[in-house]
């Protein structure tokens, strides 16, 4: 399933937890709880209200199609013509992505069509969230 | 409140623009700085102050052989030197310095002495972006687009037409390096890049440079060249991911800087005679036109189709050519700031005439972060 080439995260203090969540098929947000914001990348405080007491959880996986491109250039690790998109997470938060299982076409790739988040191990350190179209 | 004015007093770009091999980066920064300079007739000793991105201050100051009393490395992309001219302004102001160069260099050609660009795997950016396929702007700065044309039913035609009518104002200048007339079927057959976005949607890679030299408004009379006087200035930053914009249809940074620089200069857009709007990309004039307030939101695809910013249009826009067919370095903004300075100047190719004020509008990385500078030949005086 790895598409070898491609760029990896190195992950870092303040965004292990999430990668450690996609390793165990896990979508990891975070949650201020002084003021109730979800939030994402990660980092460990609230952006919107400055808070330190934030938490960690598990997202639903749900998302809608947002916005992307579909990429004609070659990139290793990638086929093109392939899609770069930006998906809506159900609790909120957009996240960059590739949308699998799905024709990388305009007439395939539908704004606001639902997904569900997929996990593809890329190495025995990191696993990617993807999205797919969602199947009911 | 009452300020002391400020003006550009030198101007100028590199000698040659689009394939430089006889200059590395930082020579082309020399090139412009010696240019602007001889515009204006100092020598780097009569420097005080010097800003620029791409390279550091510290690595200009030396290489010109100047004693800076001020210095400002402000580097956010494409826009810093709009945001240098707020700074350089500022600084005259408080008296932190007297005569001020702003330089650009960019060998985004020939990249000789232009280090390769690299994404930090550790980086917010380098975690949870490029790991998705991006390479560089063209697949990244134009991902927001598709949900700006759903929101609004804006076609590819219509994004298309930036491209052709931008092209128009580039023939009527010598140093564009696009010259030869489009329509809009050449846009939608050109190479597909990223869809919805084709070639001539997108901007050039060349080489080359610019400089500015700005003093008080005072000492501005003392100088050969017309003064252009700085009336207001903005400037802002959101986010370094383009998937973190919080509005996909508008750029927050744009919706700071701009209307700080308008409350600033006392003026409206509808006394704007002359307006430039970033355009490594052809959707970026039609979000700067919005986020500006020069059209309501959703319109201004079909305000440019509609031949408004064309030529002989009522709001000359990227007058010459633009990104998409002038020069893209990399780092456009100063381009754009010296077609404003030309229009105050009375100089340029393609010169409106009796324009009073020009808005110059940048953007920054990938909607990251922006800078809006509003000029005028007119003495401050007469706005404030």
């Amino acid at each position: 399933m790895a598409e070898p080439g491609r760029a990896l995260p190195a992950p870092t203090p303040e965004t292990q937890h999430f990668w450690d969540g996609t390793k165990v098929h896990e979508l990891r947000l975070q949650r201020c709880d002084s003021c109730g914001k979800n939030y994402f990348p990660p980092r460990p405080f609230c952006a919107t209200c400055g808070s330190r007491s934030v938490s960690v959880f598990k997202a639903s996986g749900k998302a809608v199609l947002w916005s992307y491109v579909i990429h004609h250039r070659p990139v290793p690790g990638f086929t093109p013509p392939y899609a770069i998109a930006v998906v809506q997470l159900a609790e909120g938060p957009r996240m960059m992505t590739n949308i699998v299982e799905c024709p990388q076409t305009p007439e395939a790739l539908q704004l606001d069509m639902e997904l569900e988040v997929v996990f593809e191990e890329q190495n025995d350190k990191i696993t990617l969230p993807l999205f797919r179209p969602a199947k009911g | 409140m009452r300020r002391n004015a400020v003006a550009v007093v030198g101007a100028a770009e590199t000698t040659d623009l689009g394939k430089i091999e006889n200059l590395s980066q930082i020579g082309l920064h020399a090139d412009a700085a010696l240019n602007a300079m001889a515009d204006c007739g100092l020598r780097p000793k009569d420097i005080d102050g010097i800003a620029t991105a791409g390279q550091t201050p510290v690595e200009l100051a030396h290489y010109l052989g100047i004693t800076p009393t001020w210095v400002d490395g402000t580097a956010v992309g494409g826009c810093s030197f709009m945001i240098h001219v707020r700074h350089a302004a500022a600084a005259i102001e408080a008296g932190l310095a007297k005569t001020i160069l702003i330089t650009h260099g960019e060998s985004g050609r020939s990249r000789i002495g232009n280090p390769p660009r690299r994404v930090d795997p550790q980086s917010l950016n380098g975690q949870f972006e490029q790991p998705f396929g991006p390479m560089g702007p063209p697949s990244m700065f134009t991902i927001p687009v598709l949900r700006y044309m759903k929101r609004y039913g804006v076609t590819e035609e219509q994004i298309a037409q930036v491209s052709v009518v931008q092209r128009e104002w580039a023939a009527m200048h010598p140093r564009a390096t696009f010259r030869t007339p489009i329509t809009t079927e050449d846009v939608l057959n050109s190479r597909m890049i990223a869809w919805p976005f084709r070639l001539l949607m997108c901007c050039l890679v060349t080489d080359g440079g610019g400089a500015l030299i700005l003093t008080s408004a005072e000492r501005a009379k003392d100088f050969k060249t017309k003064p252009v006087y700085i009336l207001g200035t903005g400037e802002s930053a959101e986010t370094p991911m383009v998937s973190q914009m919080e509005d996909f249809t508008s750029s927050r940074a744009f919706r700071v800087a701009g209307p700080t620089a308008f409350q600033q200069a006392g003026i409206s857009t509808n006394d704007v005679d002359h307006l430039m709007i970033y355009d490594a990309f052809a959707h970026l004039p039609i979000y700067g036109l919005e986020d500006l307030g020069f059209v309501p939101r959703g319109e201004a695809a079909a305000f440019i189709a509609a031949r408004n910013t064309a030529p002989g249009g009522k709001l000359p826009m990227n007058t010459n050519g633009g990104g998409l067919s002038y020069m893209h370095s990399g780092m456009y903004g100063m381009y754009a700031l010296q077609e404003s300075v030309r229009q105050m100047r009375g100089t340029s190719p393609a010169q409106i005439d009796g324009a009073k004020i020009s808005v110059c509008h940048g953007v920054g990385g990938m909607f990251a972060a922006s800078g809006t500078i509003i000029f005028s030949n007119q003495t401050p005086a007469d706005f404030w």
